[in-house]
C-alpha cells in the first residue's frame, strides 16, 4: 500500500508533465531531428514523395549553401547579413521606445490608462491585419507614406516605390518595430511596478532629480528583466516570417531578404528542401551559439555586479 | 497652465528637486507620447477611414477623408472571399489551441513548481529553447510527420483544423509555462497543504486552490496563447486547404488578385482585429498582473 502511494507520488510530476512533453515531441523535437537528418539528403522534387529513402548526400548540401562564392552562398550571406542588421536595429529601437514609454507612464496622470490602451494597439492587433494595412500606407501610387512625403511636404523629387529596391528594409524595419515595441514596453512596465515606491521618495529627499533617479534606481532594477526581454526580442526578430511574408508577399525584395523568408523561398519555390533544411540548421546552430554567449555574459556581468 | 501631474501623491520631491525642473519633463513627456501616439495610431486611422471609402478613393492618390462615407465594403467582403468561413475556422483553431494549451500549461507548470523530480531542468530547458526554433527549421519535417499519420492511422492532421490546434498548442507552451510557474510559485504552499487537509488530492489543491490564487496568471496565459493562434501565418499557409483556411491566410485573398479592393481589405482587417484587439484591451491589466507576478520575479 505504501509502495503505491510511493509510486504515485514519484510518478504524479511526469503525468502532469506528460501532455506537454508529448506535444513538444510531436511538434517540435521530432521535426528538428527529421530536419537536421534531411539536411544530409538529396531532397530535391524527385525524392520528396519518398523522403525516407532519399540518397543522402553527407555534407553536400552544406557545401553548397557556405560556398560564398556562388550564387546560392552569396544570397544567403546576404540574407544574413540583412537579418542580423534588422534584427539589432528593431531590438535597439522597440527597447528604447518601450523603456521610455514606460517610464513616462510610471506616474499617475489623467489619460495614463486611456494611453496605456493606445500603446498596446499594435501587439493586440492580427499581424496579417497590421501588415496589411502598412502595406498599403506604402503603396508607391495610393499610400498614405508618399502622399505625405510627395504631395503634401514635396521632399522627395519622384515618388518613392517602398515595398521594392532599397527602400524595403526601412519599410520593413518601421512596420516590424511598430508591431513589437508594445511587448517590450508592456514587460519594462510589469517590471517597473515591482520597484518599490519609498526608494524614489528617499532619493528625492537626498535631493536626487528625475535624471539621476532614474539613471540609480529604474535603470538598474530593470537589468534583470531586460537580459530576457532583449534576448526573446532578438529572436522573435530574427526568426520573423510573417512579417516580410505579409508584407512583400512570397518573394521579398533583395534589401529586406530575412534569412526566414529566405529559406522558405529557396525550399518551396526551387523545391530543394535538402539545402532549405541546411540552411535551417545552421540558422539554428547560429542562435544557439548567440544565445549560449549571451547568456554567459549577461549572467557573469551580473555576478559581478552583485559582487 | 498648471498640469494635472500636479495632482499625485508626492509631487513635492519632484516639484522642488533642482536637477530636473519638472516643466521640461512635462514637455518633453507631452511631445514624445503625443509623437508615440500618432505612430501607433496613423494605420489604426489609415484602416478605420478606408474602410468607409468607395473604391475610387483609394485606387486614386491617398486622401485623408471619404469622398463620401459609405459601408459597401463591409457588405461586399464577405462575397470577395468566403470570409464567414475564413472566420469560423479562426475562431474553432484558435479557441481550441487555447483551452488545450492553458489545460497543458498548467499542468506542466504545477509539476515544475510544486514537485521536485529528476529531468525537471532538463524539460524547462528544452520547452523554453523552442523558442529560439526557427519555424521554417521544422515546417517541413512536420508537414512530412502528419501527412505520414495520416496515410498509416488515417487521422488527418494535413490540412485539417485538429492539425493546426496541435502545432499552435506548442507555440505558447514555451511563455506559458514560465509564466505560470512564477505565478504557482508565488501561490503560498500552505494553500495547498490546507487542501490536503480539507481531503483534497494533488489535482483537487491544483484546481480548487492553486488554480483560483493564479486566474490573473491564467487569463493572461489564455489571452496570449489566443494571440498567437489567431495570428500566426506561416504554418496555416502550408497547412490548411479550402475548407480549413483561417484568416491569416484567407485575408490575402483581397489583395492577390489583379485589381486590390483597398477599401475592402481594409474593412476585413478592421472585422478580423475588432474581437481580438477588443478582448486584449479588456483583459491586458491580467497580462501586467500576471507579468508582474510571475515572469518579472
Amino acid at each position: 500500500m505504501r509502495g503505491r502511494a510511493r509510486l504515485r507520488r514519484v510518478g504524479l510530476p511526469y503525468l502532469l508533465l506528460l501532455p506537454a512533453l508529448l506535444l513538444e515531441l510531436l511538434v517540435h523535437l521530432v521535426p528538428m531531428v527529421i530536419g537536421i537528418v534531411m539536411s544530409f539528403k538529396e531532397l530535391t522534387q524527385l525524392h520528396i514523395a519518398h523522403w525516407g529513402a532519399a540518397p543522402w548526400k553527407a555534407l553536400g548540401n552544406y557545401r553548397v549553401t557556405v560556398d560564398f562564392d556562388a550564387p546560392a552562398g552569396a544570397t544567403l550571406l546576404h540574407s544574413f547579413v540583412v537579418t542580423c542588421a534588422f534584427s539589432v536595429l528593431t531590438v535597439g529601437l522597440c527597447w528604447l521606445l518601450g523603456t521610455a514609454a514606460a517610464i513616462f507612464l510610471q506616474e499617475n496622470f489623467r489619460g495614463r490608462g486611456l494611453l496605456r490602451a493606445v500603446f498596446l494597439t499594435p501587439y493586440a492587433l492580427p499581424v496579417y491585419a497590421a501588415v496589411i494595412t502598412w502595406a498599403f500606407l506604402f503603396q508607391r501610387d495610393n499610400g498614405l507614406v508618399n502622399h505625405v512625403l510627395h504631395d503634401q511636404l514635396g521632399l522627395t523629387g519622384d515618388r518613392p516605390f517602398w515595398l521594392l529596391g532599397d527602400n524595403s528594409f526601412v519599410a520593413l524595419l518601421v512596420v516590424s518595430v511598430w508591431k513589437t515595441w508594445p511587448f517590450a514596453f508592456l514587460v519594462v512596465m510589469a517590471a517597473l511596478q515591482s520597484i518599490p515606491k519609498d526608494l524614489y521618495e528617499a532619493a528625492a529627499l537626498d535631493g536626487a532629480g528625475l535624471i539621476r533617479q532614474i539613471r540609480r534606481i529604474t535603470l538598474p532594477s530593470l537589468r534583470p528583466i531586460n537580459q530576457v526581454l532583449l534576448l526573446v526580442l532578438f529572436l522573435w526578430s530574427f526568426n520573423d516570417f510573417n512579417t516580410p511574408y505579409v508584407l512583400f508577399g512570397k518573394a521579398a525584395p533583395e534589401a529586406a531578404d530575412l534569412l526566414s523568408i529566405h529559406i522558405y523561398q529557396s525550399s518551396f519555390v526551387t523545391w530543394n528542401f535538402g539545402t532549405g533544411s541546411a540552411m535551417s540548421v545552421l540558422l539554428l546552430l547560429f542562435l544557439l551559439v548567440v544565445t549560449a554567449g549571451y547568456l554567459l555574459a549577461t549572467s557573469r556581468g551580473r555576478k559581478s555586479a552583485d559582487a | 497652465m498648471r498640469s494635472p501631474v500636479a495632482r499625485t501623491p508626492r509631487p513635492g520631491g519632484r516639484r522642488r528637486s533642482p536637477t530636473a525642473p519638472p516643466r521640461t519633463f512635462l514637455w518633453t513627456r507631452r511631445i514624445f507620447l503625443t509623437a508615440l501616439t500618432g505612430f501607433v495610431l496613423l494605420p489604426v486611422y489609415v484602416m478605420f477611414s478606408s474602410s468607409l471609402k468607395p473604391l475610387e478613393d483609394v485606387s486614386g492618390a491617398f486622401r485623408w477623408l471619404p469622398s463620401e462615407l459609405t459601408v459597401r465594403p463591409y457588405l461586399d467582403i464577405w462575397h470577395t472571399v468566403p470570409l464567414a468561413r475564413y472566420f469560423l475556422n479562426s475562431l474553432i483553431v484558435a479557441g481550441s489551441a487555447t483551452v488545450c494549451s492553458v489545460l497543458v500549461a498548467v499542468f506542466a507548470a504545477y509539476a515544475v513548481s510544486r514537485y521536485h523530480f529528476r529531468g525537471k531542468r532538463i524539460f524547462t530547458v528544452t520547452v523554453l529553447s523552442t523558442q529560439m526554433f526557427p519555424g521554417i527549421l521544422f515546417l517541413l519535417p512536420l508537414f512530412l510527420i502528419y501527412v505520414n499519420i495520416g496515410n498509416t492511422t488515417g487521422v488527418a492532421l494535413y490540412g485539417s483544423r485538429g492539425g493546426l490546434v496541435l502545432t499552435y498548442l506548442t507555440f505558447s507552451l514555451p511563455f506559458s509555462l514560465w509564466m505560470l510557474t512564477g505565478y504557482f510559485a508565488s501561490v503560498p504552499r500552505e494553500l495547498d497543504e490546507a487542501a490536503y487537509v480539507d481531503g483534497c488530492g494533488p489535482l483537487g489543491a491544483l484546481f480548487r486552490v492553486v488554480v483560483p490564487a493564479a486566474l490573473p496568471g491564467i487569463i493572461a496565459v489564455a489571452v496570449y496563447a489566443f494571440m498567437t493562434a489567431w495570428g500566426e501565418v506561416l504554418f496555416a499557409s502550408v497547412m490548411t486547404n479550402d475548407t480549413t483556411r483561417t484568416l491569416s491566410v484567407g485575408l490575402q485573398g483581397y489583395a492577390t488578385q489583379n485589381d486590390v479592393y483597398w477599401n475592402q481589405v481594409m474593412a476585413a482587417s478592421l472585422v478580423v482585429s475588432v474581437p481580438v484587439v477588443a478582448g486584449f484591451l479588456l483583459l491586458q491589466r491580467y497580462l501586467v498582473a500576471g507579468l508582474t507576478a510571475g515572469a518579472v520575479k
